[in-house]
């Protein structure tokens, strides 16, 4: 017994050592990044991360260690330091690198489709959820035979004793 | 017109299948350049060969000081693709085409081992240590090259190898007519 709880706990530490180790190695490619002004911080994490990578296909600056990549993040914290709002910062980067640097563009008219288009995607599902769901709901309307002679056959078919199919 | 609606979704297949095979041709690699039509960057950067001499974009006109097509090549020893690119530019140059190169975050000596061996089909080549022409540029790789008007204006840019083929396709056409828009000047 004593034996078991001493293997669980060796064992929950090598968990989280490892977690650990996992979670430290995530942030290896991202440099050390001194600021005159800890305020500038949040601000420069924001930006690196919602800033895309030109070299790489789906990567940010923080997440890339891509040289271009290092550079960026070193001109971001310049920029900072100079003291341009991030609207300023990303406004001088899509002058050189186009709106692909942008992993949340402006809606301009190159863009409207990407925005628009969940919400299109959107209303058409409730549109069409609804005309499902009110066909559904309606009551299923039973086929009278018209026909008297139809109606002698399915009687004798079903015997009298059912009862009339008529209602 | 019931029967009609059942061909909804064979339709929206279509336009999709449609769409997702003209998109295999594009390369996502490519980035839009955002500098086409716009005066190339100020800049004030050493010259590769003499650390004292500052280059900047005047010294892309003529001696006569009148302006001159040329492209600009980023380039460097550490980029294995220029290699490759590097004769190509050899011939265009002896044709009379004027290069100007952008020595790319490299190291000075390297880089001028490297033209005395393989040739050098530069005017000249600007030294940018710290690559910050490069990212008042745009560029995010080498080889890169641009093909610049008289008047200083970006009016192609092409990332990767430019080769025969690729001048033939993209530059060749648009260099003649810039060209002989200048001399018409």
């Amino acid at each position: 017994m004593l034996a078991k709880r001493v293997s669980l706990r060796i064992f929950l530490r090598a968990a989280i050592a490892c977690l650990a180790l996992g979670t430290s190695s995530l942030f290896a490619g991202v440099d050390v990044v001194d600021f005159s002004d800890e305020s500038l911080r949040p601000r420069y994490q924001q930006l690196v991360e919602e800033l895309r990578c030109p070299k790489c296909q789906n990567q940010n600056l923080a997440d890339s260690n891509s040289a271009i990549s290092q550079d960026l993040r070193r001109q971001v914290q310049q920029l900072l330091e100079k003291g341009l709002s991030d609207d300023e910062i990303k406004a001088y980067l899509t002058s050189r690198y186009s709106d692909f640097i942008l992993y949340r563009p402006d809606v301009n008219k190159n863009t409207w489709a990407l925005w628009g288009a969940p919400v299109v995607l959107l209303l058409l599902g409730l549109f069409l959820l609804r005309r499902m769901s009110s066909k559904k709901s309606q009551p299923i309307v039973p086929t009278v035979t018209s026909n008297e002679r139809d109606q002698e056959r399915l009687r004798k078919l079903l015997g009298d004793d059912k009862g009339d199919v008529q209602q | 017109m019931n029967r009609l609606t059942l061909f909804i979704p064979l339709l929206v297949c279509l336009a999709l299948g449609a769409f997702l095979y003209s998109s295999l041709d594009s390369d996502p690699q490519e980035l839009p350049s955002a500098l086409i039509g716009k005066p190339f960057p100020e800049f004030s950067l050493p010259d590769l060969n003499d650390a004292e001499r500052q280059r900047n974009p005047s010294d892309f006109r003529g001696d006569d000081g009148k302006g001159r097509v040329v492209l600009v090549n980023v380039w460097a020893t550490w980029c294995y693709a220029c290699r490759i690119e590097h004769h190509f530019l050899n011939i265009l140059a002896e044709q009379g085409v004027a290069i100007v190169g952008l020595n790319y975050k490299d190291d000075r000596a390297m880089a001028q081992d490297w033209l005395t061996n393989r040739g050098d089909p530069y005017l000249f080549s600007i030294f940018d240590a710290e690559g910050t022409l490069g990212i008042d540029l745009g560029v995010y790789g080498a080889p890169e090259t641009y093909l610049l008007d008289a008047e200083g204006v970006i009016r192609h840019r092409r990332v990767g190898v430019v080769d025969q083929r690729v001048w033939d396709e993209e530059f060749h056409a648009l260099y003649q007519q810039l060209t002989d828009d200048a001399d018409a000047r």
